[in-house]
């Protein structure tokens, strides 16, 4: 699992594997916004917590098929299908390193964007909170649609549509907590509901991932 | 009743057989349901004193809406039963009936929006009910996509059915999520057990009678559907067959 | 007995390929698969390696014996052959990498990224796989596409090394191996009978 987990970051490191992709990704969002929206700072303060997650969610969602398309391609996939690992365990760590090189940037990153688009001061340690929060469902959710996709020659598109909805739940109480950090407000509900269901997918969705992956390797 | 006997109508040929005496039955108990309903609905009632002659669409929305949430709910069943059974049937029923729950989503969004209209004075309103339905049609949307973009059955069956149960728990932490997110202008339920509390006899019973309408007009879609999926099937399975022998 | 099939039957794409298949291997035995292109050898291979179920019969082999080698080798091309090897090696729990290094010729490679290999050199790099993983069966499918007679004889060798310490492989192929003591296993004696119309409306296939 570890090795399967250093390989991925590895890979990821390397020339060619779309480390760093997310975060330019996120940057473009972040600076195109106010483009669109103009540049008055109240307005970018009151929609900044929505704007970062929103980046970030379609930052993560940019590279999903990524996660497991090319070791499907190279046939490393059927390998390790065949080794001593659990298929469950292969779809979580491939969650796992999908979050490190992906998540965790933004998570690191939110709050340099932040000051572009004038988020209030108390907002910033509550942006993170959330992002830390809420990005590793991200990851598991996609791995899970990056499973249902993965032996499709034009997969991507279909692979957002898949996600989206599923990511409906997490953006809410994401968004919700990065809101009222930033406006003050009590954010206790919407926390614990986004912790919820970030533990509940990452103990649950492995198998229903696991359980698609079987079906594409048959 | 023996329920194992139930199981023989996941026979594909049973299947055919059986519809082949049911659905001219179910076609015109729907149409004719769903006549005497929205005429009675929209011509022989009362107009309401507060929303006036706008409260008729009542009789497409409300029934709508009933559908394309059953439909889902018997997608989930059939998914399951393909799971557990693995009868082909089932799996084709499920897919079979997603296009028509789609539609079902579509109308009430629809005639939610023309009820809205003279009542909220928008169009569209990010209102957790209405939400909630664009939500479903999304599900619906990507269930349809993922049938269409596989083209071996089985796997197509299994990937889709997990999806199904998965996309289950997220539309119903959806439901809540949104209703948590924005309370709302849309009035609660207009049906529930205790339904003097909610609507009044004179729109109750022609409601009831088109509700009874739309569940016909579902049953009779999906078996139809099913049976051209079941045909559609065998087809590829013929030609598949043809191709491995030349 | 470290593997044995009965009575399998299996499917490609919905579509009974193989019917009746049955084989046992021994330690130290080697068993090539022969039939036309399109027959099942891959199918079956996958079906034995426990990637698909077979649609009827079945398989039995040891726990944790087998150890698959497909047509695409799994090598990842920014990785260096050392790397590649050694990742092989944990994810099957073993340590030295150097035997099968030696086995292929790939000591002069090793720092060299797997991108930069000819097709040859890749293919000696997966099938060194096989010898990192310390299974006890090889199921290999195609093993010497691209290699020349010398790389050829070099896998040869690995083989019987391999049978020699008590191993034994399943290998679908076309070519002679220059394994004399390898049984042969033509499949197209069970080749799947097509299903009669009737049955159709009953199970579509």
């Amino acid at each position: 699992m570890i090795a399967l987990l250093s390989r991925d970051l590895r890979l990821a490191m390397r020339a060619g594997g779309g480390f760093g992709l997310g975060l330019a990704f996120f940057l473009i969002v972040v600076v195109l916004v106010p483009f669109g929206v103009g540049p008055e700072s109240g307005l970018l303060a009151r929609i900044a917590p929505g704007i970062l997650w929103l980046g970030a969610l379609l930052a993560c969602l940019l590279s999903l098929d990524r996660i497991l398309a090319l070791d499907w391609e190279d046939g490393s996939l059927d390998l390790l299908a065949t080794s001593p690992l659990p298929m469950e365990g292969i779809v979580s760590v491939k969650a796992l390193a999908h979050w490190l090189t992906t998540g965790l940037p933004l998570v690191l990153a939110a709050p340099v964007f932040g000051i572009l688009l004038n988020l209030p001061a108390p907002g910033f340690g509550w942006l993170v909170v959330s992002l830390a929060l809420g990005t590793p469902a991200l990851s598991v959710i996609g791995t899970f649609g990056a499973a249902l996709t993965v032996g499709l020659k034009r997969g991507g598109l279909l692979l957002s549509l898949l996600v989206l909805p599923l990511y409906v739940p997490t953006l809410i109480f994401g968004a919700e907590v990065a809101r009222r950090g930033a406006e003050g407000m009590a954010l206790g509900t919407p926390l614990a509901l986004l912790a919820g269901i970030t533990c509940g997918t990452i103990a649950l969705l492995p198998f229903a991932s696991a359980a698609v992956l079987k079906v594409n390797l048959r | 009743m023996n329920l194992n006997a139930l199981w023989e109508y996941a026979n594909p040929k049973k299947f055919i057989e059986t519809t082949d005496r049911v659905l001219p039955v179910l076609a015109w108990g729907a149409a004719l349901m769903l006549v005497a309903g929205l005429v009675w609905g929209f011509f022989f009632t009362p107009e309401d004193y507060r929303q006036g002659s706008t409260v008729k669409i009542i009789y497409l929305h409300v029934p709508s809406a009933l559908m394309a949430i059953n439909a889902w709910l018997m997608m989930l069943v059939t998914s399951l039963v393909w799971i557990v059974r693995r009868h082909h049937v089932s799996a084709l029923a499920a897919r079979a009936a997603a296009p028509v729950g789609m539609v079902m989503t579509l109308i009430a969004l629809a005639t939610g929006a023309l009820w809205g209209q003279p009542m909220w004075g928008t169009w569209w309103a990010w209102d957790p009910r209405l939400t909630s339905f664009l939500i479903l049609f999304l599900f619906y949307l990507g269930y349809i996509a993922l049938w269409e973009a596989i083209e071996n059955d089985d796997t197509a069956a299994d990937l889709t059915s997990i999806l199904c149960l998965v996309g289950s728990v997220f539309a119903l932490l959806s439901r809540y999520a949104v209703n948590f997110w924005n309370q709302g202008l849309h009035q609660g339920a207009s049906l529930s057990l205790d339904r003097e509390e909610n609507v009044a006899d004179v729109f109750w019973y022609p409601l009831l009678v088109s509700i009874a309408g739309f569940v016909l007009l579902f049953v009779a879609l999906v078996l139809m559907r099913t049976r051209t999926e079941i045909r559609a099937r065998r087809m590829r399975a013929l030609l598949a067959r043809e191709r491995m022998q030349a | 007995m470290v593997l044995s099939v009965s009575g399998a039957s299996v499917a490609r794409g919905g579509i009974p390929v193989l019917e009746g298949v049955s084989l046992r291997l021994s330690p130290g035995e080697a068993l090539v698969l022969r039939g036309p292109n399109g027959i099942g050898k891959t199918t079956l291979l996958r079906t034995v390696a426990g990637l698909q179920p077979p649609l009827s019969g079945t398989v039995e082999a040891a726990p944790e014996s087998l150890v698959y080698a497909a047509h695409a080798d799994g090598i990842k091309a920014t990785l260096t052959v050392e790397e590649n090897l050694k990742f092989w090696a944990q994810v099957f729990g073993t340590r030295d990498i150097s035997p099968a290094l030696d086995a292929f010729c790939l000591g002069p490679l090793a720092d060299r990224p797997a991108g930069a290999l000819s097709a040859g050199q890749k293919r000696r790099l997966g099938l060194a796989r096989l010898l990192v993983t310390g299974r006890a069966v090889w199921l290999l499918d195609e093993p010497t596409v691209s290699l020349d007679a010398e790389a050829v004889a070099m896998f040869a060798s690995a083989v019987r090394a391999h049978l020699a310490a008590g191993g034994a492989a399943l290998i679908a192929t076309h070519i002679d191996l220059g394994l004399a003591e390898a049984r042969l296993l033509d499949l197209s004696a069970c080749r799947a009978a097509p299903l009669a119309a009737d049955d159709f409306d009953g199970a579509f296939l």
